[in-house]
Order: C-alpha cells, then structure tokens, then sequence
C-alpha cells in the first residue's frame, strides 16, 4: 500500500479539471487524492452539495467513474443499495468485476440532516467508504451553521450581531459517533496531508464493511480566506490540534501526528475572516472556551491511543 | 388445460401473503424495507423467504422508509430489480425519493398497503397516502381484492421495466380490508412467473465501470424541461404498454386486466366509479339493484396513473349520471382526487353525463351496500332531473 509519487504522476486520475468549484476549495482536492488512492474500480454517491451541483452540471460531468447524486440527506443509504445490487449482481454472475463503493458527503449532508441515513448504512455494515469533506458549515447555500460550525464562528445564519457573537455552541465530534459505530475503520485526515488522507483512503477500502473518513476541507469564501491559503491552514488545523490526525481501526485509537510543538489555537482562527470578531476584546472568552475545547479533545485522544497502544 | 388456473394452483392467502408470495415468485435482486401497519406482514413473510434461502435477494431492513426508497433507487440505477412495500406515513416519508426514482425513470415496484394518513394517526384503510403520490411520475394499479394485488405485482414487474417506459410502479391495496383479509387466488407456477417476468436489462448501470455514466446531475433552465417532457412521454407510453402486458398476462391465467373493469356497464344510465376493495361490495349492490330493474353499473379503475381519459371517456359518454367515489379528500374544497380527473375528462365530451363526488370511507369507515345503494339511487336521481343538486357528498359521516 506504499504511495509512490513517481507511480502516482502517472495515474489517470478519474476526475476532470474544468468543473466549477472555486479556486481554492478542499472537496475536488480531496476527490482527487481518493481516486488516486483507489487501485480498484469505484462507483461512487455523492450527496446534494457544492461538490455535486459543481461537478455534474448537465451536460458535462467531471466524473470518470460512475456516479449518483440522489438527494441531500441520503447519500449512505443510496450507496447502501448500490452495495446490495452489486452482490446480487456478482452472485448471479450479471457482474464480474470487484468494484468498491464510496459516498460523499459535505458536513451538511452529513453531521445534520444525513446523520441517520449514514447511521443506519454503516450499522448495517455494507462495504462501503464513507467520506464527509467538512469545511463547517452549508456553504453551498451561502453559510449557513451546521453542527460543524466551531463555537463562535461567523456565518450567515450565526451572524455577529449586536448580543449573539457567532455561532453558539461547540461542533458535533462526528468522528467519535462514527467510532462508536464499532465499525471496521475510522479516520480524520485533511487534504494538505496527502500521504496521511491517500494511506487512510487505502486503508478504508481495504476493510471488508463500513469505513468512515473525515476529512477537513477548506472552503475560502465561508471560511474568508485567500484562495491560495487553503492548504497551510489545513495544516495549521492539524498543527493547532483543532483537527487530530488520528484512526480508529477495529476499536482501537491510534494518533497519526503529534505535532512537535502545539501551536496556539489563534494560529489557525486568526487568518479566518469568519472568527474575526472573537479578538475583540469582549470576546476573549469564546477564544478561551475554543482552546479549552480543543485542549480537552486532544488529551482525550491522547490518552485514547496511549491506552489503546499499550 | 390452463397451468395457472388449475386446482393445485388454488390457494387461500391474505392481501399480504399474496404480494408477499408475488415477491418469493418475482425473485428480485434486491429489497429494501421497513416496517409500517398494515405493509409489516409483507416484509416479515419476505425475511422469512430470504432466511430459509427461497429467494436470493439481496435483503436489508433499512432504519427508514427514506432510506428504503434511497436504497433502492441505489440499486436499481445499478441495474437490480429492486422492490420495497409501504403504507401511509411510511410513504409520505418517502416522498422526496418517489419523484427522484421516477424521474431517474428506475422501474422499482412497490407494493402499497393502503391506510389514512395522520393526524389523527390511523391504522386503517383510505387512499389519502398513495393519491399524495399521485403526481410524483409513479404509475399506480389498484387492487380489487388479493388476487388482483398478486397479478398487479407480477405485471407491474414488466410495465415498470418495459423499455417505452422505465417508470416505477406502485401496487395499490387497501389496507386490512385486502392486506390482512382470507382470499381465494390463483397463484402462478414459479417457472410461469420466471418465464413471463424474464430478467431486467438495464440501459445503463452503476456497475458498468468500463462506461461511467452520472446519475442525477444537476440541470438548468436549458434541459431540466426537456428531460420532464420525456418523462411525460414514458408515462404517455405506459398506456400503450399496460394494455400489451395484460393480454400477455391474460393468455397466462385467463383473467382480464385493462385500465379499468367495466361491471354491468354497457347498458347503465347511472354509473359509480371506483378504486380498490369498494367495488366488490358495489358490484353485489350493482347486481341487487339490477335485479330490482335499476340500470345501474360499475367502473373499476384499475390504473389511476398514467390516468386513462380517453378511455373513460368513451366508457362514459352518453351515459345519464355518474358518481365519483374518492377514499380520500384534497381539502380543496372542490372534491376528491378521482373527481377531479373525472370531471376533467368529461369537459371535452359532448355527451358527458352528470357527475358528483363522494368522499367515504376516510380512516377505514366501513361502506356497506346501503350506502352504495343510497348513491346509486341519488345518481340515478341526478340523472332523471336533469341537474346535479349536490355536488360533494360526504359519505357515512357524522355531520
């Protein structure tokens, strides 16, 4: 499973430039990087989303592998049933190929309003990869908050107004509901990290059942960052802890990167237009509960993995 | 001798068990269900198909009937023949997924136990949830009794599938009146059903690797019509092809199938029109009345949609009165969904008779022949006078 770069410059990477995603965008690099990964066929889902209504607009789809968009909160279940045609089909002998199968989602389609559809298809244990690209809230319909929104942020439905100061309420750890799915394997990775996210991608397609990917994905207009900025506050996500680049593989937690020095949460929230406001000085406190919450994920992850290690 | 009618091929089932054995006999490739009062027998019969290795489906008891709906659309734009079954809520849950299948033009087949749909929950019979589906592109058969909800399902199959029109198709039953009721039928050898209902062969797959195709894009102003045009004329040629199936079919089993039965009604001044179980009751009260000298008929419409207006319009022209019987309401006001598509086929008549609407039965209130006949004798009524003095009625209620 080793990723030779020389091997990958080669690769026909199934998925075309010239769809209209915006410059800068996490989910078309991360779309990428998995069908790099891929070495077997893949038929794919993906729910209502940037990524759908950017890359299939008729009559031109990105998509070099086949491809259903179905609706917004369904993507797992539709993928579910194309698992389930697949056996039937293999067993009766109508297909002959091994083919994987992989849903994507936005935090969206995914923490919110996809929750139970995803619930249910990974319970269900289909062979199948997961993949939400979270770049913390609706951006699709002009950022609105999702239950990925950090605590504070701005956003066009969590506006900073006069008494509310963003979005009320920490993020949803979606990675760890994923985990208590016991599934076969779980994983939070980001596109900047593409050795980690394409290794994660093999790994996920490996595992017979259920595999879930969580992948932080920068989107510079909700995010109000410079296009060209995407990738180094990904890494400062990574490097600030806010996004633990860790795995959970048959229950047990496994850390992928400590950063050598943690870096301070501002770091990664103050090149972020959507947490501007948070270093007025009124604010100081939401900073402090941010970085206390990240603080406290992290040590629990910590210890998970040590524990899970030892 | 004909195979599908011979003693040994007799057998007592309910509604249920019927559409049930229909799904064993069809063998899909994939099911996808949950379940929902009075639906839940037929997924409980089918698991045990699938548990003792009857059938080699590939089954999944979802956590929805969204997801039941998702799942199969899934498989089907893979190239299974997938089915699922539902009742009230549990379709309307669905809702969103009803218009997507039929506009991807997936051929599912679904079986649909009628029943009321909340509020006030309600466990029992009325067409409320499958006419809230009515315009999302499903074809829809309804069902006299288990015989007909087993022969609906076979063919539903090919008319689903049929390459003029890859539509899906809904199986209309009403709920315990047909689903949990004891019915003599006539089930088909396996082989029969093998034979008439052959295997799908999809377009286009999910599988097809070597052939990608996108399912489902995102479409404009510039071709989102054109692609609702042409479902319209897939729905346009289910006319054409229901009638092809049903004369297979009928070669098959001997028993007729068309757009819609017409009872006693060649010579008949006051018409009923109706759908599903009502129309055993109507065609005994049709026989009293007959008898007593009344020239009154029944319509039983078997496919409400794609709706058969030429059809009925030539069945009803130059006929004196006729009533509309809806199991449900639209809450506009202006009557039940079966009326309005009556009515509307009638404008263009030049012999239209008179029409009026009752609306029964909502919740699973029971309609006996005195309230049928109470119906024929207003109709025949409306027709002697010449005008409709009530055009609404609202039938066995406390008002």
């Amino acid at each position: 499973m080793a990723i030779n770069l020389r091997e990958l410059s080669k690769k026909t990477i199934p998925f075309t430039g010239g769809h209209r995603m915006c410059a800068g965008c996490g989910a078309p690099i991360i779309v990428r990087q998995v069908l790099a990964a891929a070495e077997q066929p893949i038929a794919a889902g993906v729910a209502t989303g940037c990524l759908e209504v950017a890359t299939t607009i008729y009559p031109y789809s990105a998509w070099g592998t086949p491809l259903i968009h179905n609706a917004f909160e369904n993507v797992a279940a539709t993928v579910s049933g194309i698992e389930m045609a697949y056996r039937a089909l293999k067993a009766r002998g109508a297909v002959d190929k091994d083919i994987k199968f992989v849903a994507f989602g936005g935090d969206g389609g995914t923490y919110d309003i996809g929750l139970q559809s995803l619930s249910g298809a990974m319970e269900r244990g289909h062979d199948m990869v997961y993949i939400c690209y979270d770049n913390g809230a609706y951006m699709n319909t002009g950022i609105q908050r999702s239950s990925a929104t950090p605590l504070g942020a701005e956003t066009s439905t969590s506006p900073v107004g006069k008494r509310i100061p963003g979005k009320p309420g920490h993020r949803k750890n979606l990675t760890n509901i994923m985990a208590a799915h016991d599934i076969p394997y779980v994983a939070q990775t980001t596109p900047a990290h593409w050795r980690d996210l394409m290794t994660k991608v093999k790994k996920a397609l490996a595992v017979e059942g259920p595999a879930f990917l969580n992948i932080l994905s920068s989107c510079p207009l909700g995010w109000r960052i410079p296009d060209d900025s995407s990738i180094s506050i990904l890494r400062l996500a990574v490097d600030t802890c806010f996004w633990p680049l860790f795995e959970v593989e048959n229950g047990s937690y496994q850390m992928n990167y400590e950063p050598k020095e943690k870096k301070p949460l501002s770091d990664w929230l103050k090149p972020q237009g959507r947490f501007r406001h948070l270093f007025r000085p009124e604010n100081k406190h939401i900073l402090e509960e941010l970085q206390a919450e990240v603080d406290r994920n992290w040590e629990r992850l910590l210890r998970l993995s040590k524990y899970d290690s030892e | 001798m004909n195979l599908a009618t011979q003693p040994e091929n007799r057998v007592a089932l309910t509604g249920n068990e019927a559409v049930a054995h229909a799904m064993k006999q069809i063998n899909p490739d994939v099911v996808a269900a949950y379940p929902i009062t009075p639906q839940t027998e037929i997924v409980q019969i089918f698991s045990g198909f699938v548990a003792d290795g009857d059938v080699d489906t590939v089954f999944e008891r979802v956590e929805s009937e969204h997801s039941a709906m998702s799942a199969a659309v899934g498989a089907a734009a893979a190239g299974a023949r997938a089915m699922t079954a539902t009742s009230a809520n549990g379709l309307a849950l669905m809702w969103e997924i009803l218009y997507i299948a039929a506009s991807n033009r997936l051929p599912i087949v679904m079986p649909v136990v009628n029943r009321a749909l909340s509020a006030p929950i309600n466990i029992h019979c009325d067409h409320s949830d499958t006419m809230g589906a009515r315009d999302s592109g499903w074809i829809q058969l309804f069902s006299e009794n288990a015989q007909e909800a087993y022969d609906n399902t076979l063919q539903a199959i090919r008319i689903a599938e049929h390459p003029d029109v890859e539509l899906p198709v809904m199986v209309c039953l009403d709920g315990f009146i047909i689903s949990h009721a004891m019915d003599n039928l006539f089930m088909l050898p396996d082989e029969m059903v093998t034979k008439f209902i052959g295997l799908r062969k999809p377009e286009y797959s999910l599988l097809d690797v070597d052939n990608p195709a996108t399912y489902g894009p995102l479409d404009l102003q510039d071709w989102y019509f054109e692609h609702k045009r042409q479902q319209v004329e897939g729905m346009k040629k289910a006319l054409d092809v229901i009638p092809q199936i049903a004369v297979e079919y009928e070669e098959l089993t001997g028993r007729e199938y068309g757009f819609f039965e017409a009872y006693r009604a060649s010579d008949a001044e006051a018409l009923m029109i109706v759908l599903g179980s009502t129309a055993g009751t109507a065609k005994d009260v049709v026989d009293a009345m007959r008898d007593e000298g009344h020239p009154v008929g029944l319509i039983k419409l078997r496919t409400f949609r794609p709706f058969p207006m030429q059809q009925l319009v030539s069945a009803l022209a130059g006929r004196r009165a006729v009533a509309v019987m809806d199991r449900s309401d639209t809450f506009s006001t202006a009557g039940g969904p079966l009326f309005h598509g009556v009515r509307h086929a009638l404008y263009d008549c030049e012999r239209a008779p008179l029409t009026s609407n009752y609306i029964y039965g909502l919740g699973g209130r029971d309609v006996k022949p005195h309230d049928l006949r109470k119906v024929f004798d207003d109709t025949l009524r409306m027709g002697e006078s010449g005008r409709v003095s009530q055009p609404i009625t609202y039938l066995g209620v406390r008002e």
